[in-house]
């Protein structure tokens, strides 16, 4: 498996290479690979990367998996525009 | 870690971590830097990331332009290899009244004395620098295509980095839990991962220092309030400058990855530890936001947090020994703008701490407030 290849925070094209190093480094947390290498940041906001940075934090650091903490969960739970805001516009699944 | 100490630094915000540098360059020995959680975990990591010396005071213009140089040239300064995502495309300040464009005047003159290339623009022309902005009630600008954005994790790690090289030992998720003292003198300081003993202590730990501070049974001029911000999906560039107006309220960037960063001064918000979201925020910021930049409308929101200003009297920073406690330092009270600062205070703070003569000449002493010496930044958000 070539880990320059396998992307692993699909918004922000980080690959698995680049959380490797991160955590080479010291960064043993999520909070802080997410703030050094952007990963978690873009629109779904770490749903689909978070686990799959916590399982090699723990590969990599031999902490277990229910010790790692994932980022912390911010508002919105999903992306809304400001005219949605604004305007008090339904959301899709209300309709 | 290390059981003796030079100096403890508290706190590993942007701040801590340019004092731990310049200490280290300046030569000194032993500089242990603690930090309850990640470096850049408070104030610094959730600030706005903006970058200005379009400010009110001669020293805050000082202060604010000697760490423009030095982000300028960061990795020269510091001997490291890591892009700070400098982005210089400006600040535009906006004038709503004739008075606030009058204040503007006089604080482009403060900024012309130290050589800060601001200029005032009509609304045409500030129309020129953003076309999607909305000159409506619009009475003039300040702009200076010096000012910008830069990278607070970036700029923190580098410091931390460059310091770490220079000798400094840094202990993240370390807590401390007890300053320790004796005969008015600073003894160590009691940790959750054991004792240092040490004769200097500075605390600067954002919103936290006046708890810290209070360990050692003293009490400082400054309160926490919870400012709120959020941030856009990124799309291609249409905003250069950093828009900002202190009147409508409001700051609001477009950050070089793309995506908008916003925020505004709360109104009636009490001094607090508070960090939550709110509701509220979102939707006067959405308002506030669509109605300066229309086109905004269509982008989507996809994070908001918030974090803590360290606020003191006359909203300029506190880079001072304490005289009742020997040995004890704080760096606080920054107000909204330590990130931007943060260079020019961590030099300023290791001469201080050496007792080497001040490399700028500013009156930043928390004495200032006693002796009634207080002139205050009419420019913050």
């Amino acid at each position: 498996m070539d880990e320059n290849k396998v992307i692993i925070c699909r918004c922000e094209d980080v690959t698995l290479k680049e959380i490797r190093d991160a955590i080479r480094k010291g960064f043993t947390t999520v909070e802080e690979i997410k703030r050094v290498t952007r990963s978690g940041m873009g629109p779904c906001q770490g749903k689909t990367c978070g686990l799959l940075i916590a399982k090699e934090i723990s590969q990599m650091t031999g902490k277990p998996m229910e010790e790692i903490e994932l980022q912390s969960i911010r508002p919105p739970y999903g992306g809304i525009t400001f005219e949605e805001v604004t305007k008090g516009t339904v959301m899709e699944n209300d309709k | 870690m290390k059981n003796k100490a030079n100096v403890v630094i508290i706190g590993g915000g942007v701040v801590g971590c340019s004092i731990a540098y310049n200490l280290a360059k300046k030569g000194v020995k032993d500089v242990v830097l603690l930090e309850k959680s990640y470096l850049s975990s408070g104030a610094t990591g959730r600030c706005g990331a903006g970058v200005r010396q379009q400010w009110g005071t001669k020293q805050n213009c000082l202060l604010a332009s000697e760490s423009m140089h030095i982000f300028e040239h960061f990795e020269d300064v510091l001997q490291i290899k890591r892009d700070i995502e400098l982005k210089q495309k400006g600040y535009l300040l906006l004038a709503y009244s004739d008075k606030e464009l009058e204040q503007f005047k006089k604080n482009i003159e403060v900024q012309h004395s130290l050589n800060i290339p601001s200029i005032l623009l009509t609304p045409k022309e500030a129309k020129e620098i953003v076309p999607d902005l909305n000159i409506e009630k619009l009475v003039g600008a300040a702009y200076c295509a010096k000012d910008g954005h830069a990278n607070p994790f970036q700029v923190t790690l580098g410091y931390a980095e460059a310091a770490q090289r220079l000798g400094v030992e840094i202990n993240k998720f370390t807590e401390v839990k007890d300053i320790i003292t004796k005969n008015d003198t600073v003894l160590g300081v009691q940790t959750n991962k054991g004792f240092i003993e040490c004769k200097k202590v500075v605390v600067a730990a954002g919103g936290w220092t006046q708890n810290i501070v209070k360990m050692a049974g003293l009490d400082l001029p400054i309160y926490s309030e919870r400012h709120e911000i959020l941030v856009t999906e990124s799309v291609k560039n249409v905003l250069d400058p950093m828009l900002m107006s202190f009147s409508y309220n409001i700051y609001c960037q477009q950050e070089p990855n793309g995506s908008f960063i916003m925020g505004y001064g709360p109104e009636n918000e009490p001094p607090s530890y508070n960090m939550e979201s709110s509701w509220e925020f979102l939707e006067t910021m959405s308002k506030k936001a669509t109605w300066l930049l229309p086109p905004l409308k269509n982008i989507r929101v996809i994070r908001q947090w918030a974090g803590l200003y360290n606020i003191s009297p006359d909203r300029q920073p506190i880079v001072s020994q304490i005289n009742q406690l020997e040995g004890l330092y704080v760096a606080c009270g920054f107000s909204g703008h330590g990130f931007m600062l943060a260079p020019a205070v961590g030099i300023l703070m290791a001469d201080i701490v050496t007792g080497d003569q001040l490399t700028y000449n500013v009156i930043l002493d928390l004495e200032r407030f006693n002796r009634g010496e207080i002139i205050e930044e009419p420019s913050v958000v």
